[in-house]
């Protein structure tokens, strides 16, 4: 199997200098994830899921230890990565769906939706049409598409969100319960989405409230809960 | 403590603007003190602080508008080369003239008040050489329509403009020759919140359908939330912490850092 | 030897009123400006038995440039019989002892205000302009220390603006005397107030062309053979006033620069601003003579 990520002791806490106080948030975790496979991070509430996220993405900053990604431009520890680097795996490698669209105004969703396509170089027809097939598979009416997503509900604002994460297929995927606001027609469509991008082999580490959504792409499990951080397979998401 | 950045590996491409070790001071008060700061080609540079601490000044030297005492300066351009800081009057204002655009707070500053608003526009193409009536006027009115400015109002003065429309005069007049570099002091402070957003979606849009480098400064942590991909703040005319935006937002290091995010609304 | 030898009887005043050292200031301010055209020279403007603002900078480079040989004419906004004119060529003859005449092709030396005559200077001649204001900048940019800058780097985009800006309010281009130009290609100046017509007559004339401000104590000069063009857009032409067409009421000469009196019945009528011109058609058409020479306009139009 190639892997993708191999994170190795990686440690984050927060210093609030205000408080005077460090609050530890995970401490020396490794894992590693292999192309195609889908990594479910478990533990309980406060046990650091989403801070680890935003660490490998490096929303923040770790304080020790290694993520050692491998680009198509080589071996990278995303730790110690420069800001243009990590800037730039972001725009073609590495994406991140969160819970919420960040939506701004007068941009239409399949305006939207169609930005990481421009980004990655695609001409602006061939865009907007994966866009609409996109938004459509998802379940946004068309009478919506030309619409600005800052009025949807949350809903349909996630549903967007989605379309606009996943349109690219890119080497690693992180999901940070990206099924909370969606109806079940939705769920399907991203758990469709996401075995399509799997069987292309993208690595995947999610986050989700109810993993029986997802409980069949999911290859291993990542527990948190910091007496034991082990891994385990499928088997053990026992509800 | 945090572990120490390398310096890139991936992105080989030298950045756009290197500002390296710039000191000023006024009088006994030293404004700006050895700050270095760079921005990617493309890249949108935010930098924060409040008012004093010295990143209006370091953008007015980005536009040559201030010397510093000590530090360089340098733009990754065809037919750029060497410390800016050096030049000599007349080859710093073909410079900011051609390569460089700017959007002031004030917009006094950057705008003839009761020159006509395609004027104010048509005069960065005059100081270029551009000599033919025609080719100003579309130029101006070309200008004026990227910065989503209402074309029925060309030829009004700003001075008779509101607050909002006179800042994309500007902005039509910091665009209208397509510098690779576009400063922004505070574009909108002072505006409705209301217009303020119409001015920053403006402005994203510019940026993401021309890919210009732009340096922007504010003390709103809203605009630099908006707009930025990297963040430096600064404090007390030095440089405190610099970081991807979305890190300096959610995980900001350094005390005063923590002290403005958490301040804001 | 004796004291008397070694030194000039009494006299109540300077050959030509302004003493020696004011005579060689303007002479070498006057050299300066030829060797920098249109490059405004600032000079110790003198007291002269004049108001400032009525000619006084005209007046003393006349008075530095004459000798007793010098046949001086004086006109004023193309006359030469005005009391200004009249009273200025008065005051040199006296105080030179030159030779006057109103004759343009006679004159070696013609001090005028406003106008430029109709009959083609010769390189022997010298034109002397009197100018109110001699800063193009000014109403682009108020403060002298930066206009002075902005002539330094050719920086003129304002000048081009305040074009721009009457095309836009008034389809075209307003400025009617005082046109900006661009003297050999580096310094815009302004011709003192002539009409546009006037203008063209400058560029690449035979003869020399200074223009005094007095008051504001600059000197500046359009050498023989010096380009100067009126800045214009690339696409909008340069047009004099439509004076091409208009007939002279009392001589009935035609197609030269005129002068407008309004009639009792709302009409209007017109004669020749250049009245030595008119004086000359006049007697040609009278059988005193032809004394006429060649004029830069022909036939109301001026030769490319």
């Amino acid at each position: 199997m190639t892997q993708v990520l191999e994170i190795d002791g990686l440690t984050k806490g927060f210093s609030l200098h205000h408080l005077e106080k460090d609050i530890a948030a995970f401490k020396d975790i490794s894992f590693s994830v292999a192309a195609g496979e889908f990594v479910l991070l478990k533990g309980a509430n406060g046990a650091g899921k989403s801070t680890l996220l935003r660490t490998l993405y490096r929303s923040y900053l770790p304080l020790a230890g290694e993520i050692r990604f491998h680009s198509s431009h080589g071996l990278i520890d995303l730790a110690r990565a420069a800001d243009v680097d990590v800037a730039h795996l972001r725009r073609t490698e590495i994406s991140f769906v969160t819970q919420f669209l960040t939506a701004r105004p007068r941009v239409s969703a399949e305006a939207i939706v169609t930005e990481p396509l421009r980004l990655a170089g695609w001409d602006p027809a061939a865009a907007l049409d994966a866009a609409r097939t996109a938004l459509e598979r998802f379940g946004v009416k068309p009478d919506l598409w030309a619409a600005y997503p800052t009025t949807f509900s949350g809903g349909e604002q996630q549903k967007v969100n989605l379309a606009r994460a996943l349109i690219l297929p890119q080497k690693l995927l992180m999901l940070d319960e990206p099924t909370a606001s969606l109806d079940a027609n939705a769920r399907a469509a991203l758990v469709a989405r996401l075995q399509e991008l799997k069987d292309q082999g993208t690595a995947m580490i999610g986050v989700f409230h109810h993993p029986d959504d997802v409980l069949h792409l999911i290859d291993r499990i990542v527990d948190l809960t910091p007496e034991y951080t082990q891994t385990g397979g499928r088997d053990d998401v026992v509800l | 403590m945090t572990l120490t950045l390398n310096a890139p590996r991936i992105v080989e491409t030298r950045p756009l603007l290197e500002v390296h070790g710039v000191s000023k001071s006024y009088g006994s008060v030293q404004a700006v003190r050895n700050v270095s700061a760079h921005a990617y080609p493309g890249e949108v540079l935010g930098i924060v602080g409040e008012s004093g601490s010295g990143k209006s000044t370091l953008l007015r030297m980005m536009n040559l508008e201030e010397i510093p005492e000590a530090g360089s300066y340098t733009l990754d351009l065809p037919d750029v080369s060497g410390n800016l800081f050096e030049l000599d009057r007349f080859a710093r204002r073909m410079l900011c003239a051609t390569k460089i655009g700017i959007v002031y707070q004030n917009p006094h500053l950057g705008l003839l008040m009761k020159h006509s608003s395609s004027g104010n526009v048509a005069e960065r193409l005059l100081v270029a050489g551009e000599r033919s009536f025609a080719t100003l006027r579309q130029a101006a009115t070309e200008a004026l329509d990227a910065s989503e400015f209402p074309l029925d109002r060309l030829d009004a003065p700003p001075i008779e403009l509101s607050g909002g429309m006179q800042q994309r005069v500007q902005l039509a007049k910091a665009i209208a020759l397509e510098p690779a570099l576009l400063l922004l002091d505070e574009p909108t402070t002072g505006l409705d919140v209301s217009v303020q957003a119409l001015v920053l979606d403006t402005l994203k849009r510019l940026q993401q359908d021309r890919q210009i480098t732009m340096v922007i400064v504010s003390h709103d942590l809203g605009v630099i939330r908006t707009l930025a991909d990297r963040v430096m703040v600064m404090r007390r005319g030095a440089v405190v912490e610099t970081g991807l935006a979305d890190q300096i937002f959610q995980d900001p290091q350094h005390p005063y850092t923590q002290q403005l995010v958490h301040a804001k609304l | 030897m004796s004291l008397s030898t070694l030194t000039k009887p009494w006299e109540a005043m300077s050959y030509g009123f302004l003493d020696g050292s004011a005579k060689r200031e303007l002479r070498r301010k006057m050299l300066k400006s030829v060797a920098v055209p249109g490059c405004q020279m600032p000079y110790a403007s003198r007291e002269v038995p004049m108001a400032r603002g009525w000619g006084t900078g005209g007046l003393q480079v006349s008075l530095t440039l004459v000798n007793p040989q010098t046949r001086v004419k004086v006109i004023d906004q193309g006359a030469d019989d005005s009391v200004n004119a009249a009273s200025i060529r008065r005051f040199i003859a006296r105080v030179a002892g030159t030779p006057t005449t109103m004759d343009t092709l006679e004159a070696d030396l013609i001090q005028s205000r406003h106008r430029i005559p109709e009959e083609v200077l010769r390189e022997d001649q010298v034109l002397v302009l009197q100018v109110p204001n001699p800063e193009p900048l000014r109403p682009v940019q108020p403060n002298m220390s930066i206009a002075r800058q902005m002539h330094a780097d050719a920086d003129y985009g304002r000048m081009w603006l305040q074009l721009y800006e009457q095309i836009v309010r008034s389809g075209r281009v307003m400025q009617g005397a005082s046109y900006p130009s661009l003297v050999h290609g580096r310094h815009v100046m302004t011709p003192s107030p002539i009409p546009r017509w006037d203008v063209p007559k400058l560029h690449m004339a035979e003869h020399l062309t200074i223009l005094s401000a007095g008051r504001e104590k600059r000197i500046f000069a359009v050498p023989p053979y010096t380009r100067v063009e009126p800045l214009v857009f690339s696409d909008v032409p340069y047009k004099v006033e439509e004076h091409g067409h208009l007939t002279c009421t009392r001589s009935g000469t035609k197609g030269f620069f005129m002068n407008e009196v309004p009639q009792d019945d709302g009409s209007s009528a017109f004669e020749v601003s250049d009245s030595e011109w008119g004086v000359k058609t006049i007697r040609a058409r009278d059988g005193i003579g032809e004394s006429r020479g060649e004029t830069w306009y022909k036939d109301g139009e001026m030769p490319q």
